[in-house]
């Protein structure tokens, strides 16, 4: 239903968004890696005013058993104020929540009651199959044509992975977003530059090399994905590939400056071949192409083979194993997920080819096994993966969880689930709050956050 | 040409379209702040004005060409009907179009976008009973003729885009020169719904 007034959590620009509310209440996605009990979106009291502050006070469960709910987002958000699409009078009120193995897609409404979300729509993968022809759904953006999913495989899991859209109000499934893809096949996540026209989307692998854990032969064979791929957003066009090189794998997670004046963005890459350390890179705007340059690299540490588990027993070190990253609201600092040594580094990007060590926290990790002040019991296993942060930049949560087959290659004797908050400093440093600390019930783990009103990965804007 | 009424409504709707942001307004705020530039805000209302302006001389052109051979009153009755039905569209897929230009379009692209985007809103249509009306009122014997409804026409469509023009570039220069975008968030009230209405009564007038 339309309204008169846009809705009031859509901001023009990054600037204007960062002065908004404190979110009270964050929205995270929660699987049963036995894929035997169906899994959820909880609903966690992020208020330090409120009683139940960092617990779980609702959840809403799947009514199916195993689809590996990882990413989602929202049905609508600030891009709706853009003037060449300018639709902002719809509410921002569904979580659109695909299932990674499942290939569906629900639609949560969490308007009613914001702690009690409720299902009201439930798209088959046999219509994403039928439509768009492809399935495996991973990323989802509101955008300037609605929303845009991406899939890892197509309907039958093969290649290529791509993206789609949904109608952000009816969310019938629109069709392929592609209209020419040029050499692209693989895919993992996707976001644009709303002031260059550009869309960016990265790359993992078809389903049959992660459905069943990593594939050590893939890996070490280079085959995993290492590109990133440019695109004309409105002309739906591949325009450059840009290879990262035989030596790095798993090109992951995309986080453009918000500032929709500034092309320029950050992507992880999970593992080099070489010495098994992770990386960012900045992809920049040179003259009339985009370019790549490794702006981090952070190494691998040494450690005792009768610490490690099977998969990194050869190796003798841990990796740092980079999986997840995110951007502050004024582009100021990059958060950087190291689920293999558990530290969580944030780094002052305000010069992108330069980034600063700003801060660093340590908990969980595959040796480390580092603890947190509110948990119970000592050593803590999992690592920091997904990140999310506020809006005005002052806090920043994450939870331990990569993917239900990756998780036990590199923790063997399984994850406990557990989401924790960072507060952050004026000008930098983080530090946790020893009060937040969420004990994931057994049965589920914790994987992508969003926050009540939007989040520093839910939002694009058109005005700088 | 005595009767100033439909004239003052021909340049009303012109400043009703004008005050639409996706009319154009808000397009040459956004590439003003995009490119740091007063001067494009100012330039990019040119575009924006001849992109309406030809959108809606194309359906007045029409209307006019077909008044020469079809009856009036089933002229009228046609125009109405499609108002309705433009009613209808625009309140199902009027957000759901497919984006074609970006915020790095040049001039051209954003006439291209001006001209769909009145279109696709039936600018034009909205003006067709006043400016029936003026047609008819041009000629003694109240009819469509090519000599009373070309001038008339002309003169209706110069009104309405000149009006339109003012319009934009009063609350283009405002928005980017003093009010800035932050006043988007609360005070951008829904004007399609308005837009819905103004068809549907253009519709009504022509069959009623």
């Amino acid at each position: 239903m339309a309204t008169w007034q846009p809705d009031p959590s859509f901001y023009p620009s990054p600037r204007m968004a960062a002065k908004a509310p404190k979110e009270t209440l964050a929205y995270v996605a929660a699987f049963d890696p036995e894929r035997k009990k169906p899994d959820a979106i909880a609903v966690v009291d992020v208020d330090p005013a409120s009683a139940s502050y960092s617990r779980i006070v609702g959840q809403v469960e799947m009514p199916n058993t195993g689809d590996e709910l990882h990413h989602f987002g929202w049905n609508a958000c600030s891009s709706c104020l853009c003037p060449n699409a300018p639709h902002p009078h719809v509410e921002r009120r569904y979580l659109i929540v695909p299932g990674l193995r499942s290939s569906r897609i629900y639609v949560i409404d969490t308007k009613a009651d914001p702690r009690k979300p409720e299902i009201v729509k439930v798209i088959e993968p046999g219509e994403i199959a039928e439509k768009a022809n492809y399935s495996r759904l991973h990323t989802t953006h509101c955008g300037p044509e609605g929303i845009y999913v991406n899939a890892l495989g197509d309907a039958e899991g093969k290649a290529p992975g791509g993206i789609f859209l949904l109608d952000h109000e009816s969310f019938n499934v629109l069709g392929r977003w592609e209209m020419d893809r040029g050499p692209q096949e693989l895919a993992y996540d996707f976001w644009w530059h709303l002031g260059h026209d550009t869309m960016v989307t990265s790359e993992w692998g078809l389903p049959e090399t992660f459905e069943n854990g990593l594939v050590p032969e893939v890996l070490l064979g280079s085959k995993y994905g290492r590109r990133l791929h440019f695109w004309d957003l409105h002309k739906r066009k591949h325009q450059q590939e840009i290879d990262f090189g035989e030596e790095h794998q798993l090109v992951f997670e995309l986080r453009p400056a918000h500032d929709p004046t500034k092309a320029h963005g950050f992507v992880g890459c999970v593992i080099s071949l070489k010495d098994l350390s992770s990386s960012i890179w900045t992809w920049y705007r040179d003259g009339d192409e985009w370019a790549v340059k490794k702006v981090i690299e952070i190494p691998a540490e040494p450690a005792d083979e009768d610490d490690l588990p099977p998969v990194l027993k050869g190796f003798k070190a841990v990796p740092p194993l980079v999986t997840d990253i995110d951007l502050s609201m004024d582009d100021r600092f990059l958060y950087v997920s190291c689920w293999g040594t558990g530290d969580m580094l944030q780094y002052d990007v305000s010069d992108p080819f330069a980034p600063k060590l700003a801060g660093k926290v340590r908990i969980g990790g595959i040796v480390a096994r580092a603890t947190h002040p509110g948990a119970a019991n000592g050593a803590l296993n999992g690592g920091p993966q997904m990140v999310e942060i506020s809006r005005d930049g002052k806090r920043v949560y994450f939870t331990n969880s990569l993917y239900g087959a990756i998780d036990p290659q590199f923790y063997p004797e399984g994850i406990d689930g557990w989401m924790v908050k960072l507060d952050v400093g004026e000008n930098g440093g983080i530090d946790f709050d020893p009060k937040f600390f969420v004990d994931w019930p057994k049965g589920h783990r914790p994987h992508q956050i969003r926050l009540e009103g939007g989040d520093c990965s839910s939002d694009s804007y058109c005005y700088p | 040409m005595t009767e100033l009424a439909p004239w003052l409504a021909v340049a009303g709707l012109g400043a009703f379209h004008g005050a639409n942001p996706a009319m154009g307004w808000l397009f040459a705020v956004a590439l003003g702040l995009h490119r740091q530039s007063r001067r494009i805000v100012w330039l990019a209302l040119l575009p924006i004005a001849i992109g309406h302006g030809l959108s809606v001389a194309l359906v007045l052109a029409l209307a006019v060409t077909l008044g020469l051979f079809v009856d009036q009153r089933a002229l009228e009755v046609a125009c109405g009907l499609l108002l309705l039905g433009w009613a209808g569209y625009h309140v199902l897929f009027g957000h759901r179009a497919r984006v074609r230009v970006g915020m790095r379009t040049g001039m051209a692209g954003l006439g291209l976008w001006s001209f769909l985007m009145a279109t696709s809103h039936g600018a034009g249509l909205m003006l067709l009973p006043v400016v029936m009306s003026l047609c008819l009122a041009a000629t003694p014997a109240r009819e469509l003729t090519a000599s009373g409804s070309l001038p008339v026409a002309l003169a209706a469509l110069g009104v309405h885009t000149l009006a339109m023009l003012a319009v934009t570039a009063a609350i283009a220069v405002t928005v980017y020169e003093v009010v800035g975008v932050a006043f988007l968030r609360r005070g951008w009230i829904n004007l399609d719904r308005v837009w819905t209405l103004a068809l549907v009564a253009a519709g009504l007038i022509l069959l009623l």
